[in-house]
């Protein structure tokens, strides 16, 4: 008795305490419901967007951004990889698809149209002991494909080169080595699963060299962990990217079936968000290199690719 | 009279509660077996059994994909393997120290750092893994290739440092069923054999041992199931790599080849994927059948004793 007569009141504790919480919860939902801003331009609805694992940062800080000046639009974006996302515009599925290589003919047959939205430059780094301060394309591609071995041969120390990358099904990894043209031929010591993991592997690792996407050696306080490479003498950044001087970048682009003339009102307004002023900024933050503007979207991408 | 009705349903009410709640650990289970099979069998059936179970190249996303998956299973069993190798003696004789030979005072601090130890995230161990436990591994690895021209050096994320954590990981298992099953041997066993003249050492190891060995093997058993279920701690220092399982190889694992696709695969390379999972499940229910076989063996022998 003595027991059950001391648990009462402590149980009667819990319950009111809960009962607070649960209270209190419920006020200050509906206390901050009115506060919302009401919807601008009377835009409503979901926006569905799919795709590329490695334009998750834009593609939340664009969502943000659109979500605060249309807020009974929800913006649900899954990051499934390029290839699913192309699959499920293609079938209707989703509105958008988070693109970040080039469209294939079979792609564009299927009435895919790539609306380019920015560049991601793909970052070579060491850890920050190593005294090699650059490498051509050649020795680069050598490097992976295993046929150097020993940093002694691109003007290092004598010591083994540890080459880390990303696993097979990665957007990053299918761009580095398409664009090197070393395409299933790199023999790799580690295959981890994310840029951090690529990163802390790097920074830990005497002789170890890794590709990581820009942002994550910019912008952020991993930066000095490790240290990144220029490439045929160009160091990486916006600039170099801009004027294509730097050989590893690849294009960003955000799909849709058929042209943007022909979409509905949310996607529309949805483009005219990213290829607006706010828009470049948000993608900026984001460490996306340049969002072109709609006006000369064409022309300035075209020359800009003739140039290269 | 009226106080009375009331109780049995108070009763039966709690009756019904308490039999709910067991039949949700039985539907789960279920739930869990249907949907591993189901979602398991559509890739056997597309590339073949022996295809998957046996091939070892392993390349999902090639223009012609590969789905062998014999390397990742032999790294998982002989990873798990290597893990009890190390990690089962270790703790063993911990949990004689503890049962047999210790003073209360050390008994409390051993056991609170086998507490502690069996607390920690398993992110955490990974994180120590790359930071301590992977360059010294790369010092031993460079040590060992000095005057190899073919290895390709893994900066010491491979197969051996996934066991070695692995091995601490498994450590508080071992310990606390070893250790109780050390405690509850007959104390009449130790008291003859100490009678008979035998030292405290020959006690343990001739008489203590014996005795609790189905208890040891029960410890052992959960310890290997705990070492082949683990993902985060070793997808962190086993460099990932499909390779065959060598020590000083970079290698992947059931759980870490899920743990580093499934985010992204899509179509026959996910079905592929759930076979994994289903290979590593019925890894696992081997693992408890075996602990439920030593458990009633044991059983029966005390009922015959």
């Amino acid at each position: 008795m003595k027991i059950r007569r001391s648990r009462i009141p402590s149980m009667a504790g819990i319950i009111l305490v809960l009962a607070g919480i649960a209270g209190s919860r419920i006020l200050w939902a509906q206390e901050g419901g009115p506060e919302c801003p009401q919807g601008s331009a009377g835009l409503s609805g979901s926006l569905q967007i799919v795709g590329s694992s490695s334009m998750e940062k834009l593609a939340r800080v664009l969502a943000e951004g659109f979500m605060e000046i249309y807020p009974d639009v929800s913006v649900n974006i899954q990051f499934t990889g390029t290839s699913a996302g192309m699959e499920a515009v293609a079938e209707g599925r989703a509105d958008i698809g988070n693109v970040s290589r080039d469209l294939t003919e079979g792609e564009r047959a299927r009435g895919i149209v790539e609306n380019r939205v920015g560049l991601d430059g793909i970052a070579v780094c060491v850890d920050s002991g190593n005294p090699v301060d650059s490498l051509t394309e050649e020795q680069l591609a050598g490097i992976y494909t295993g046929e150097i071995t020993s940093w002694a041969w691109v003007g290092g120390e004598d010591i083994p080169i540890v080459t880390v990358g990303r696993e097979t099904v990665s957007g990053t990894r299918s761009a580095f080595e398409g664009l090197l043209g070393i395409e299933n031929r790199c023999t790799y010591a580690n295959e981890l699963d994310s840029t951090g993991a690529v990163m802390a592997r790097v920074a830990a690792t005497p002789g170890a060299i890794g590709y990581v996407s820009f942002d994550a050696v910019w912008g952020g306080t991993q930066g000095h962990t490790v240290k990144v490479l220029a490439l045929d003498g160009v160091p990486p950044g916006a600039e170099t990217v801009k004027s294509g001087d730097y050989p590893l970048c690849r294009p960003l682009s955000m799909v849709t079936k058929g042209e943007l003339t022909s979409q509905n009102r949310l996607v529309t307004a949805w483009f005219d968000y990213v290829y607006g002023e706010e828009g470049r900024k948000a993608a900026e933050e984001a460490g996306v290199i340049k969002i072109p503007s709609k006006g000369n979207l064409h022309s300035e991408w075209q020359g800009e690719e003739d140039m290269r | 009279m009226k106080q009375r009705e009331k109780s049995t349903l108070a009763e039966e009410a709690a009756q019904m509660l308490f039999t709910f709640c067991g039949t949700l650990c039985i539907l789960a289970v279920a739930a869990v077996t249907f949907y591993m099979i189901v979602s398991g069998i559509p890739a056997i059936r597309r590339i073949g059994l022996s295809g998957i179970l046996f091939g070892t190249a392993w390349n999902p996303t090639g223009k012609e994909p590969e789905f062998g998956i014999l390397y990742i299973i032999l790294t998982s069993l002989i990873g798990t393997f290597m893990a009890a190798m190390i990690g089962v003696p270790v703790g063993v004789l911990t949990a004689v120290y503890l049962a047999e030979l210790s003073g209360r005072r050390q008994a409390w601090a051993v056991k609170s750092a086998v507490e502690v130890l069996a607390g920690i995230p398993s992110v955490i161990y990974g994180l120590l893994g790359i930071y301590l436990l992977n360059p010294l591994m790369y010092r031993l690895e460079r040590a060992v290739f000095a005057d190899s021209d073919t290895h390709r050096f893994t900066g010491g994320a491979n197969l051996l440092s996934a066991a070695l954590v692995l091995a601490v990981m498994i450590l508080p298992t071992v310990i606390n069923i070893s250790e109780s099953s050390l405690r509850a041997v007959n104390p009449g066993i130790r008291e003859a054999s100490m009678a008979l003249g035998a030292t405290r050492i020959q006690t343990v190891f001739c008489s203590l041992l014996p005795g609790a060995a189905p208890g040891i093997a029960t410890a052992v058993v959960l310890g290997l199931g705990r070492a082949m279920g683990e993902a985060m701690a070793i997808t962190l220092v086993s460099g990932g790599c499909v390779n065959p399982p060598f020590p000083f190889q970079s290698v992947r694992f059931l759980t870490t080849a899920l743990v580093s696709e499934m985010g992204y695969a899509h179509g026959l390379h996910r079905q592929v994927l759930f076979t994994i999972g289903l290979v590593l499940f019925v890894f696992i229910m081997l693992v408890n059948l075996a602990v439920d076989g030593i458990l009633r063996k044991r059983a029966e022998r005390w009922e015959n004793e």
